[in-house]
């Protein structure tokens, strides 16, 4: 009897004792190759120094809405969120994220320039610590395209030369912006163009040119498929999908890197974490952003760090062992032409153009 | 079986038109599949009425003009499109063939009784012809799954490879993935911890609620059932957003006791649906005379009423079972990334990246269902023979 309690009282204190040691950290990420990239560049080295056992949950696409209802709930479960940068505008102007000073909360560069002026213009929300520099741009089938491979962005709307279907994202950022670069606005002009009534249905114009030759897609993976199947001759996705495509999967396909369009993906923190849980937060993304863990994470994918000081770090594919440098989307080579998403023009305009291209899709 | 009804044969105005109409009906196919709807449906007649004519005709013996006929098809079908297109062929030409004679013989009122009119014959056929056409419809995106989960390549495509059936083309890299990769077992391991547990739960209270609403003085017997049975009817979206700020005001969100809960409460109509159907047949005199002979109610319920309606338990059960397994919409919502299922994994895992991993998950569940559904109709057949229900 004496032993079973004995025995009892141990268990219970090993499980206690457990319960205690294991810190669990919750990070929410994109899933697939993405969340693999940054488990094996910044998660596991992470748990190796401090300990902390790493979650991953991949809901980033819903971030905003769970964002939102967690803390409703009043029960937020997540310690560090990955999000795109507009979705973190998004969540730092509803107050759901905190806000994070670069200079004194990031680490600074190795030579010792401040965060703030290592990440430069791409700090563009108080919340927000960018990660990545990744782009949206155009693949297309090398056996498909004939004796003469597209070089410009325009090829899509070019049914003539390059028959077959195209893929483009269903939302209208991106496309608008291409069709008007296509219908001969200049791109200084762009936006000031979509800024008009006149501007938006010019962009819908050139669309409809192509209308029945498009398969509209909504998630990432959707454009590698059709590209694989030969279902499409070129269309839009993330370039790390498309070189993942062309140099894991090795696939009849190349990159089309005119006109490509840059955004940002990166952390934020949720606000109202309890002061332990935030002191480990900004632990985590003091380690996580410094320029090393960056530079190590385009290891494993074609996304572009998004520091200064991390671009000559650049090494080779962990596994392929390529050089990685020219499949940036920052590379000098493939940013001859390129647009920066318009954070603020979409901010103003999205509800309005996205009503419209909604019903000029269902037309 | 012996025949009904004397055949006899039928003229050429019957056999050559109908078996024409059909010949239309695989053009449609192969035409488009050619390039051609039309030219298909045309030729696709033509040349069956005409083949219908020369086999019944101009050939001596059905036996070597069906032969004939299955090795032209096959021949065609690999001219068109390689080994897979020639096996297609092949059975068309066995099809049509036997189609042929079927027809030009009269064979096809052989079974059938003899005082039915040529319209209530072709009802008959007709009506197992839509029959076979909706099996055919539920059941082909499953079979098309399965081979594609032994695809060679990253991609949900028959490669030139796997058409031509080159075993280069093949592979069990996805099932290896599933088997090795520590997301996928983590969310089976996972599964597989949430599943039997609600199983439990579900059945536990389901039968003792299906049992507690027999009772004919239960008040409000049918609003307590209606109540019970609501987690089936209601959207499941609006029970997971509830459960959903419930559980997080509780402390229960994002934990495994958590889900278990409210996958139980999703099992738990089905357990008393099976069972109530069986308490139908149950004589309650049963109970009664245990009691009589000194049995207290809880004897009486595992010692006569339960092994009477063990099979309604158990089949309700299994139901329990497959709703928790193949759930994804609650779990989302009460689970948080440790309580990670495989159908969360296959959800995101189809968002993130479209990988043949998924369908080799996929053909696995779905043997795993056949499996379990195979039990249960086994279990009915054996309570039905052990009530005298059925002859055999």
């Amino acid at each position: 009897m004496k032993l079973t309690k004995t025995l009892l009282a141990t268990t219970a204190l090993t499980v206690a004792a457990g319960f205690a040691v294991a810190e669990d950290m919750t990070i929410v990420s994109w899933g697939g190759a993405y969340s693999a990239s940054q488990k094996a560049a910044y998660h596991d080295p992470y748990s190796a120094k401090t300990g902390v056992n790493i979650i991953n949950d991949e809901s980033s696409a819903e971030a905003v809405a769970k964002l939102r209802a967690m803390n409703e709930a009043g029960n937020v479960t997540w310690d560090v969120v990955d999000v795109v940068a507009s979705d973190a505008m998004r969540l730092c102007d509803e107050g759901l994220a905190m806000e994070i000073d670069a200079d004194t909360q990031l680490a600074p560069a190795p030579d010792g320039t401040p965060a703030s002026e290592d990440f430069g213009e791409l700090l563009v929300s108080d919340c927000f610590i960018p990660q990545i520099v990744y782009s949206t741009t155009f693949g297309y089938r090398t056996d498909l395209v004939g004796s003469t491979p597209p070089t410009s962005v325009c090829a899509i709307f070019d049914t003539q030369t390059y028959p077959g279907k195209r893929s483009l994202e269903k939302r209208p950022i991106n496309n608008m912006e291409w069709a008007l670069l296509c219908d001969g606005v200049a791109k200084a002009d762009v936006y000031d163009v979509l800024e008009t009534a006149e501007g938006q249905q010019r962009a819908l114009d050139k669309l409809a040119t192509i209308k029945d030759d498009v398969v509209w897609w909504s998630a990432g993976a959707d454009t590698p498929q059709l590209l694989a199947d030969g279902e499409v001759v070129m269309g839009s996705t993330y370039n790390g999908r498309l070189f993942s495509l062309i140099e894991e999967q090795k696939q009849p396909v190349a990159m089309l890197w005119d006109a490509q369009v840059f955004d940002l993906d990166g952390w934020i923190i949720p606000a109202g974490l309890s002061d332990e849980r935030k002191a480990r937060a900004l632990d985590y993304i003091m380690f996580a952003t410094d320029t090393q863990r960056l530079a190590d994470q385009a290891k494993y994918i074609s996304y572009g760090p998004a520091r200064a000081s991390s671009a000559p770090l650049v090494g080779k594919h962990a596994t392929l062992g390529i050089d990685m440098a020219p499949h940036m989307p920052t590379d000098p080579e493939n940013a001859k032409n390129t647009f920066l998403y318009n954070y603020e023009f979409w901010a103003d305009y999205r509800d309005d153009i996205d009503a419209k291209f909604q019903a000029w899709l269902a037309q | 079986m012996a025949a009904l009804t004397p055949v006899s044969r039928t003229p050429v105005s019957f056999y050559v038109p109908v078996v024409g109409l059909f010949g239309a009906l695989a053009g449609l196919f192969v035409g488009t599949a050619q390039g051609s709807t039309l030219g298909g449906i045309v030729l696709g007649a033509a040349i069956m009425a005409l083949i219908a004519l020369i086999l019944t005709k101009a050939l001596p013996s059905e036996r070597a003009g069906r032969l004939a006929l299955i090795g032209l098809g096959a021949l065609a079908g690999y001219a068109m499109g390689g080994i897979a297109a020639g096996l297609i062929g092949l059975l068309f030409g066995w099809f049509f063939g036997w189609f042929t004679f079927w027809l030009f013989e009269g064979r096809y009122r052989a079974k059938l009784v003899p005082y039915l009119t040529p319209g209530q014959v072709l009802w008959h056929f007709t009506f197992r012809f839509i029959c076979g056409a909706i099996l055919v419809f539920l059941i082909t995106p499953i079979l098309v799954v399965m081979p594609l989960s032994f695809n060679a390549e990253a991609f949900f495509t028959f490669t030139p490879e796997m058409l031509r059936f080159d075993p280069a083309g093949y592979s069990l890299r996805h099932y290896r993935d599933f088997f090795t990769n520590s997301d996928w077992q983590s969310s089976l391991a996972n599964s597989v911890r949430i599943a039997p547990v609600a199983t439990l739960l579900s059945v536990s209270f389901g039968t003792l609620a299906a049992i507690g609403l027999s009772q004919p003085h239960v008040p409000f017997r049918r609003a307590i059932m209606a109540i019970l049975i609501s987690p089936m009817i209601v959207p499941l979206i609006i029970s997971a957003a509830g459960m959903y700020f419930f559980y997080s005001r509780i402390g229960l969100q994002g934990t495994y006791i958590g889900v278990v809960l409210a996958h139980a409460a999703l099992g738990i109509p089905f357990v008393i649906i099976t069972v109530t159907a069986t308490l139908v047949g149950f004589d309650s005199s049963l109970t009664r005379a245990a009691a009589n002979m000194g049995a207290n109610p809880v004897t009486t319920f595992f010692r006569v009423q339960m092994p009477l309606i063990l099979p309604g338990v158990i089949s309700g059960g299994l139901f329990a079972f497959i709703t928790s397994f193949d759930e994804v919409v609650v779990v989302l919502f009460v689970g948080s990334a440790g309580q990670k299922t495989l159908p969360w994994q296959m959800f995101t895992g189809l968002r993130e990246q479209i990988s043949p991993t998924i369908l080799a998950v996929a053909t696995i569940l779905v043997i795993i269902s056949i499996a379990l559904l195979t039990v249960v109709e086994l279990l009915r057949r054996r309570s039905e023979r052990l009530r005298g229900m059925s002859p055999s």
